[in-house]
């Protein structure tokens, strides 16, 4: 029996809403987008064909509110919700709630949910359905021969965890049995006088550990299907930053192993839907049947959905919503793989700063998508040029996919496309993401869940402000400026002075100090220039081929730039360098030293003083909330305070004065 | 447009000769201008260093957008004129582009005897104002002085164009419509308080610029108050009770910075005139020119292999190449201005003369820049001249220059003596600027006529030995060369400082660019003498 859905409530926000959207318009379906105070302007909102406001920002008072949600759906008639990903998309209550409303939920039952919502129950009923799982012994009993013998079991190498420990302590790895006596003892001596408990559990020790999961679909006539799996291994902290598929290094039979054993573990729950079976996969050599381990399925879509879209041409969410309207899936044999698809995720964030969310208003975003022969290009996204990155929710702005016929073309399309998405105004991971891209060993594929951890240094975003030749290129960048020969002669001539040396000097603010770049030598190939009196040259004409960026320091052609008054912007390879110049201040209060200023958009726990008090330099003034961190704001220097503008309570943007502090000018009078 | 064919064998002896005589004459200026450039003793300087203020020369770098030129002038103003060095006269002057507007900026050194005035400091002031006025130029005044130099006031004070006639200048420049900008930086005393008084708009530095028509000591002396600077005359009293200055600024970085957002706001201009050709260089590098002019200023060349080396890919159209050949005459480019070029190659006859009062004509009525290139030693004399009317054709040629109104250019490439200085479009004729070269002379005529007509006045020829004639002679031959030097001339302000050959084409491409500044006025002539 089918049922035509023909309104669909999407309760989610951001880049998934939007896709929802898209593909229910495409298939004749109206929308209903639901949306916080936050969201008022927000992307989704304009898109769908009606909205309803379901309360204030936090997600906790609005989206994930299911009350809400279902009166929402009924106001407006909808007669199915789509719950994206996340909020309460695995929620086996709202989707009893649904049913009770008498809408239908697009996703798998609730019973479905819950069995693999438990992750000890759900590894039991995979051991039982034949799916493999992560061996281990987590028992009372202690004794060292049958420890040893369940090691033997779970075959070398295993880890002996103390179950008290973390930090690292209180763990070894054993590689051969004969080790494994010494090592619990040990172990269990480290425990007992760290943690004073000496009970260990065993685990299998997983090399090179790779996160491989599989696409499977089921629907309300027992189909159940798969689409391949996707290859999740660049991760950092346990969040996915790149996704790919197929697999690098998957062969026929590995796949075939675990394709069948994703069926099996979702038959097992009798599932309906699209749903995600993760594995852990050995990675130490090459892929092998026998060297992968269930750790858990998810119930829902998931964010890396379109590399599986692109591989197989299939639209996962039209899927979706045609087993929910009760449609059968197609035969396994007609879902064939083509190509190879890699996505990254593009958070507002700072890698050189810990990965701290970076909220603020987008200036400029390109979200084009594109087709060009072989290569498909594709972004999708929540935000457009204008929008906002609020502390409310999850800072991602869009994911980007590239597919093309071989692997390292796709790589090298998304870095370029990450590039071209040019997205200024909050800083991003856009050069950590290409960075991996286009690091060897993931060109290679030789991946694994450490290779961010130990790839580190090169990843996240270099000094490069520490670097001669950006503020080198931040001086040409002026100079070309100020020299456009439109001006005619006082346009050109490179600082000419009569009977003296040229002068060609640039100021910029290197550690809160000025410093002087001179342009010494200019000609059609090349510029020497001294950067506080160190020699920097720069190439002009000859386009270095190189991907890297700090390579490409040396070439100016390489680089765009961008001249503002009181910066030069320096971007490409997804990297965004801000070079300050040298302006003097006194033009506004946030630019004279006389104001304490939001580093980012937050709330105002405490405000410490008031008008008129006379403050010392690193006085707290302010303490603000943001990212669930607490702040504190201190006085820039002596002085007396003029005005206190911030509230307790209120929310306030990133760059906005909270307290300004009298004139320096004043204060000397 | 023809190409100048280079007859200058660059490989030659003489070549060489010649360029070593010119390199050992431009080092030898290069060396003085670095010199004077420093400013006041290092004491005066630390001085100033010490208050926190930048150096005088880096307040102007820092107010001129980075990385472009600056046509500074008058670099020898007052050199060995007084009792002690007074390095540029104690001001620095020139052009240069403030916020993208070309804009005559006039800067005191406060190092140099507390920026005091002396005869010269006055007049290098105000003739950078007389530049900003022919050329339509915003001023900047970067004050920063003790007003005149009391010592030596009678020759800086009373007269028409003494120290009163910058002020009088300012009124007049503001009635034009040509803006005049005043920051004061340090002292503003008695005369110089009306330097930011009469400017359109004022900034001063807090703590550090002061205001007032009597100082602290002179106040006493009067009227018994007694009062400290800040107090009597400081930034905040004038940007806060006064009214005599419009914006207060934290430090010199800062003042500056207020005054070019000041020029940001004047009224956009475009220029009166554009380059119409591509800028292109020289076919024969500019480098070769102390190689092509004569160590011996009295040997005769070709000025044309000097064109060769300024116009835009040495294309040049003579005019009336085969009549009064000892003036050159013809078209060309510099930095895509067209210009009209006047080079002696020898003594002016009639013929001459006649040809340089019509190319001037032609000019002018095209609206067409003139570039005197002066290697004179005269008018022709002698019975033959004086019948041919060798007085009334000068005049012609004279009265051309005097009333050609179009943007004139002069450059001293060699001697510039006696009327052929006048027809030659000299000081007296006001070129928008005149540049001389190290190896030039300038003078009514040269020390050997001069030392021979006074011998021949003094005693006539007869009665002297040689010996006794020479020894007469030698000390006027003296005199002369010393007062016929560049350095000589310079100092005084006769001209806009001396230049390298190699940058006359850069001198002359920004003074073209300054000059678009100002309307072309129509062509308007008095009665030639026909």
């Amino acid at each position: 029996m089918t049922t035509k859905i023909t309104k669909i409530l999407i309760a989610n926000r951001g880049e998934i809403a939007c896709r929802v959207i898209r593909t229910a318009r495409k298939m004749g379906i109206k929308t209903v987008a639901v949306y916080s105070d936050a969201d008022r302007s927000a992307l989704h909102v304009r898109m769908a064909d009606e909205t309803v406001h379901i309360g204030p920002s936090p997600a906790a008072e609005s989206y994930l509110i299911a009350d809400k949600i279902i009166a929402a759906a009924q106001q407006t008639g909808a007669d199915a919700i789509h719950p994206g990903y996340g909020f309460l998309s695995e929620n086996p209550a709202f989707v009893r709630a649904c049913h009770a409303a008498g809408i239908t939920f697009i996703g798998p039952s609730a019973e479905a949910m819950e069995a693999m919502g438990l992750k000890d129950a759900a590894k039991a009923l995979m051991t039982k359905a034949g799916v493999p799982v992560t061996p281990g012994y987590q028992g009372d009993n202690q004794d060292p021969d049958h420890l040893a013998e369940q090691a033997g079991k779970i075959g070398y190498p295993v880890l002996i965890k103390a179950v008290a420990g973390g930090g690292g302590k209180g763990m070894r790895k054993v590689d051969d049995a004969k080790d494994f006596k010494d090592a619990l003892a040990s172990c269990q001596r480290e425990a007992t006088a760290s943690f004073g408990n000496a009970v260990v559990l065993i685990e299998k020790y997983i090399l090179s550990p790779r996160h491989i999961e599989v696409q499977v679909f089921g629907d309300a006539h027992g189909n159940v299907v798969h689409m391949f799996e996707r290859d999740c291994s660049l991760q950092r902290r346990h969040q996915k930053v790149i996704e790919e598929a197929p697999a690098p290094g998957m062969t026929e039979d590995v796949r075939a192993a675990m394709t069948t054993a994703a069926v099996k573990a979702a038959q097992a729950v009798d599932y309906q839907g699209a749903g995600t079976v993760e594995f852990i996969v050995d990675g130490s050599g090459s892929l092998r049947t026998d060297g992968f381990w269930f750790m858990e399925m998810n119930t829902r879509l998931q964010v890396e959905h379109p590399v599986t879209e692109m591989i197989t041409g299939l639209d996962l969410v039209e899927w979706q919503i045609r087993v929910a309207q009760g449609e059968a899936l197609p035969d396994q044999t007609e879902i064939t793989l083509s190509g190879h698809a890699v996505e990254a995720r593009l958070y507002a964030e700072d890698p050189a700063n810990d990965f701290v969310p970076s909220i603020g208003r987008i200036q400029h975003i390109d979200s084009s998508s594109q087709s060009d022969g072989d290569i498909t290009t594709r972004v999708d996204t929540g935000v457009e040029s204008g929008g906002t990155v609020s502390i409310f929710y999850d800072p991602m702005i869009a994911k980007a996919i590239t597919h093309a016929e071989h692997r390292d073309e796709a790589i090298l399309n998304l870095g370029q496309l990450i590039d071209d998405m040019e997205v200024t105004g909050v800083k991003t991971n856009a050069g950590f993401l290409i960075r991996c891209l286009f690091t060897d060993d993931f060109i290679e594929g030789r991946i694994d869940t450490s290779f961010i951890a130990e790839h580190a240094t090169e990843l996240t975003a270099p000094d490069y402000i520490s670097r001669d030749e950006t503020y080198a290129l931040a001086a040409l960048a002026l100079h070309d400026q100020a020299t456009d020969s439109a001006f005619g002669a006082f346009g050109r001539l490179e600082g000419w002075r009569p009977n003296l040396p040229p002068r060609n000097r640039h100021h910029f603010i290197k550690d809160g100090e000025m410093i002087s770049v001179d342009i010494i030598d200019q000609n059609q190939t090349s510029a020497s220039l001294l950067v506080e009196g160190r020699a920097v040259h720069i190439s002009l004409a000859t386009e270095d081929a190189t991907l890297d960026n700090d390579a490409a320091l040396s070439h100016s052609i390489l680089w765009d730039s961008l001249v503002q008054r009181d910066a030069v912007s320096l971007t490409r390879m997804g990297d965004f360098i801000i070079v300050p110049r040298f302006v003097p201040g006194g033009q506004n209060a946030a630019t004279s030293g006389n104001a304490v200023i939001a580093p980012m958009s937050g709330k105002v726990i405490s405000v410490l003083v008031e008008p008129g008090a006379t403050v010392a330099a690193d006085q707290p003034l302010v303490i603000l909330e943001a990212m669930k961190m607490e702040m504190t704001l201190k006085s820039p220097r002596d002085g007396v305070v003029s005005e206190v503008t911030a509230v307790v309570g209120v929310l306030v943007d990133d760059g906005q004065a909270l307290v300004t502090l009298e004139d320096m000018v004043a204060d000397a009078e | 447009m023809p190409v100048i064919a280079s007859k200058i064998d660059t490989t030659s002896a003489e070549f060489a000769q010649n360029r070593d005589a010119m390199s050992a004459l431009t080092d030898d200026l290069q060396r003085l201008v670095a010199h004077y450039a420093q400013g006041g003793s290092e004491r005066a300087r630390e001085k100033h260093l010490s208050r926190g203020k930048l150096l005088p020369r880096e307040r102007v770098e820092r107010l001129l957008d980075p990385g472009t030129p600056f046509l500074e002038f008058s670099q020898l103003a007052g050199h060995e004129m007084y009792e002690f060095e007074v390095p540029m006269a104690g001001i620095i002057t020139g052009i240069g582009r403030v916020s993208g507007r070309e804009c005559v900026v006039i800067c005191n050194d406060p190092t140099v005897k507390g920026g005091t005035y002396f005869s010269m400091t006055g007049k290098k002031q105000q003739r950078a104002q007389d530049i900003a006025l022919e050329n339509r130029l915003p001023v900047i005044y970067l004050v920063d002085s003790g007003g005149g130099y009391l010592p030596r006031q009678a020759e800086m004070f009373a007269d028409k164009n003494h120290f009163g006639r910058s002020f009088f200048n300012q009124a007049k420049m503001s009635r034009e419509g040509i803006a005049q900008i005043a920051c004061v930086m340090g002292s503003c005393t008695a005369g110089g308080a009306y330097v930011p008084a009469m400017a359109d708009e004022a900034v001063i530095v807090a703590n550090q610029g002061t205001i007032f028509l009597a100082g602290p000591p002179l106040v006493k002396a009067a009227t018994g108050e007694e009062i400290d600077a800040e107090t009597l005359g400081g930034g905040m009293l004038h940007a806060s009770q006064s009214g005599v200055v419009d914006h207060l600024a934290a430090n010199d970085d800062h003042a500056l910075a207020i005054v070019r957002d000041i020029i940001s706001t004047l009224e956009p201009k475009e220029p009166h005139f554009l380059p119409t050709g591509e800028g292109d260089a020289p076919l024969y590098p500019t480098h070769e020119l102390g190689g092509v002019v004569s160590a011996d200023i009295r040997k005769p060349y070709d000025c044309r292999e000097i064109i060769a080396r300024i116009v835009d890919g040495s294309r040049f159209t003579e005019f009336k190449a085969l009549y009064g050949p000892t003036l050159v005459t013809g078209f060309a480019e510099i930095e895509g201005y067209p210009v009209g070029i006047l080079g002696n190659n020898g003594v002016l006859f009639s013929e001459s003369a006649m040809k340089g009062a019509h190319f001037i004509e032609l000019c002018c009525q095209r609206k067409i820049p003139l570039l005197f290139l002066q290697n004179i030693t005269g008018f022709m004399v002698g019975s033959k001249a004086e019948a041919g009317g060798i007085a009334k054709h000068g005049a012609k040629m004279v009265h051309a220059v005097a009333n050609a109104q179009v943007p004139k250019f002069t450059v001293v490439v060699g001697g510039s003596y006696g009327a052929g200085n006048y027809g030659m479009c000299g000081r007296a004729y006001e070129p928008r600027l005149m540049f001389m070269w190290p190896n030039s002379r300038i003078s009514v005529m040269g020390g050997d006529q001069a030392a021979n007509v006074l011998a021949d006045v003094a005693r006539g020829s007869d009665g002297w030995s040689d010996e006794e004639r020479e020894a007469f002679m030698q000390p006027i031959k003296d005199k002369y060369e010393v007062e016929g030097h560049p350095y000589y001339a310079s100092a005084r302000i006769w001209d806009d400082g001396i230049i390298a050959p190699e940058d006359t084409r850069t001198v002359l491409g920004l003074g073209l660019a300054m000059s678009a500044n100002a309307p072309v006025p129509e062509m308007k002539f008095g009665v030639f003498r026909m």
